[in-house]
């Protein structure tokens, strides 16, 4: 029987010829991920049931990256427990300080994900590594400690939600204007359990970091996962991070999908989420007028290299708002340095922005730019509910990262062509 | 397996920050996490609420995070069972590996209102309104997630089963 490229990767992990949408299957994981926040509880778990060792020390990663630099004590030990735990069991990708950056960027970046595999993480945004073509979904701390154990998930294979995006994209329009109109069209739920495939030629245009940010945001939707089948631009990506063999799989011509949608990417500008929910969209020529108290450019979703360079064109030469606070946060240290080598960080130094250090910064209001009560933001993130970014009573608006430095500059949100 | 207290009642599309805000997440202790659970939008819930009592939510309960501290929070706070049209996927496999029963049910959900006095049986998918007698039937659990709540959760249904690490 025909399969989709979900169905193919998660057949070879079970290994058996066939699966279709329902079958409860047990898979090999390739990559077992956890972070600061996460990790505590899943060690717990991995000590609960006694075994002695990991399953593998190469193909767990612990990063380090929600309330880091520590925030305060109690996140400190929190760290320190995850590090401790590296170090008792050898686990080779332990980032932490100078190393690490935001987990959903360091690994790609690093080549320890790669096409064709499964990785599970305790981290809803692990959807992000569809973009490679990769079978990747968010569990919990407990599902999380059980893998390292074992190294092995039990899953229930989901149905596929083909979106194919035909047409031409708008200047100005990015992954992020694609995918939160998705949402939009599908609402928080409209993926619920699926596996949300994109493709069509708009998406073979998009470069890697346009596709991680589309895959990061499956979940947003409640997709189980997001996924992109590999190409040219897939397989140039990785061939400059990896030397491993590949396990390319794409789906058959005649595989079954639950539903497809057609979209025209020409009818799509540039989006803005309002608040409470990223299904909140509309075109942000018609948002009126929304005025700022802090601009966010950085995370999971749009802390890529890519998305500083938008950034930076925007900022090139002008001055962010009085009164209004532009943080920027480079997803990694080698976005970080290069963008330092590009004079993008010199631009948004310029304008009057705040460089953080490579981590989730204020995306989920914990640490580094937290929002006061009645304060306003917009943010290059992937979640606007209520308290996300701080007080309850704070709002907070979701976009590109074009619209996000326009924004800076007139302290209003602003389309990025009326700069 | 049965459980019965009184009714909080919660809309649609309940995000893991509304059940613990990111803020909170520094611990992992479940019992302290309970007493920030849904303090942005029901200041009132950690303290009013009593041992075995029954949360009622509408669509898509738990959406957003992985976090586990969500579910666990909800445990802890004295919460015996959650009952919603539909749950998001991460929070439905945290809520059972914790041993945090939840049942889908529309019209229970409908049904049931604030304050009022429900039971919930597992084995049969049952919920009664135990004001009004009404019964609103739902899918019954199958009997080895009964189990996994009844040994507490995945990692003690694990060490207490023949499942070989």
């Amino acid at each position: 029987m025909p399969m989709t490229i979900t169905e193919k990767i998660l057949a070879f992990h079970a290994g058996v010829d066939q699966v279709s949408p329902g079958d409860l299957i047990e898979v090999k994981v390739d990559m077992a991920l956890a972070n600061d926040i996460t990790a505590p509880l899943a060690i717990k778990t991995f000590r609960e049931i006694g075994t002695e060792k990991v399953f593998d020390n190469e193909k767990i990663a612990l990063v380090a990256d929600h309330f880091v630099p520590n925030k305060d004590i109690p996140s400190a030990e929190q760290v320190k427990l995850m590090r401790k735990f590296a170090n008792e069991h050898e686990i080779k990708n332990y980032f932490e300080g100078g190393e690490s950056g935001i987990e959903h960027v360091i690994l790609p970046e690093k080549g320890l994900v790669l096409p064709g595999q499964i990785v599970v993480g305790a981290d809803s945004h692990t959807c992000t590594y569809g973009a490679l073509g990769a079978f990747s979904t968010g569990v919990g701390s407990t599902d999380l400690g059980a893998v390292m154990a074992t190294g092995e998930i039990w899953l229930k294979v989901p149905p596929t939600i083909k979106i194919e995006y035909e047409g031409n994209l708008l200047p100005g329009v990015r992954g992020k204007d694609l995918i939160l109109y998705t949402i939009g069209l599908l609402g928080v739920e409209g993926a619920l359990y699926s596996a949300l495939q994109f493709s069509g030629k708009v998406i073979e245009g998009l470069p890697m970091s346009g596709r991680f940010t589309m895959a990061n945001m499956a979940i947003e939707a409640g997709g189980k996962s997001g996924i992109i089948e590999p190409d040219e631009v897939t397989l140039a990506y990785v061939a400059e991070r990896s030397a491993s063999e590949l396990l390319i799989l794409r789906g058959d011509p005649d595989a079954r999908y639950e539903k497809t949608v057609k979209i025209t990417a020409d009818e799509i500008k540039p989006q803005v989420a309002f608040p409470h929910s990223p299904a909140n969209v509309h075109p942000v020529s018609e948002v009126g007028d929304i005025p700022l108290d802090q601009v966010f450019i950085g995370s999971c979703t749009n802390g890529w290299l890519e998305d500083l360079r938008d950034a930076a064109n925007i900022l090139q030469g002008k001055k962010i708002a009085r009164g209004l606070r532009l943080i920027v946060i480079p997803g990694s240290p080698w976005i970080y340095k290069r963008a330092i080598q590009e004079g993008i960080i010199e631009t948004f130094l310029d304008a009057g922005a705040v460089i953080g250090p490579p981590c989730c910064g204020p995306c989920l209001g914990g640490h580094l730019g937290v929002l006061a009560g009645g304060e306003r933001a917009i943010s290059t993130t992937n979640r606007n509910f209520i308290g996300r970014m701080g007080h309850p009573k704070s709002e907070v608006y979701l976009s590109n990262p074009l619209v996000a430095a326009a924004s800076a500059i007139t302290g209003k949100i602003t389309a990025s062509d009326e700069i | 397996m049965k459980f019965q207290g009184k009714v909080w009642k919660f809309g649609d599309n309940i995000d893991t920050d509304l059940i613990i805000p990111a803020r909170y997440l520094n611990i992992s202790d479940g019992s302290e996490l309970a007493k920030s659970c849904f303090i942005d939008i029901r200041p009132d819930f950690a303290e009013g609420v009593s041992y075995g009592d029954i949360l009622v939510a509408g669509r898509n309960f738990g959406c957003g995070s992985s976090r586990e501290h969500a579910p666990l929070a909800i445990k802890k706070a004295g919460i015996s069972i959650v009952i919603a049209k539909s749950f998001a996927r991460i929070f439905y496999r945290n809520a059972f590996n914790i041993g945090l029963p939840i049942i889908e049910s529309e019209g229970a959900v409908e049904g049931l209102s604030e304050g009022e006095e429900a039971a919930v049986d597992l084995a049969n998918g049952n919920i009664e309104s135990i004001d009004n007698g009404t019964i609103f039937s739902t899918h019954p659990i199958p009997g080895f997630m009964r189990e996994l709540i009844s040994a507490g959760g995945l990692v003690n249904y694990i060490r207490s089963s023949k499942i070989n690490i």
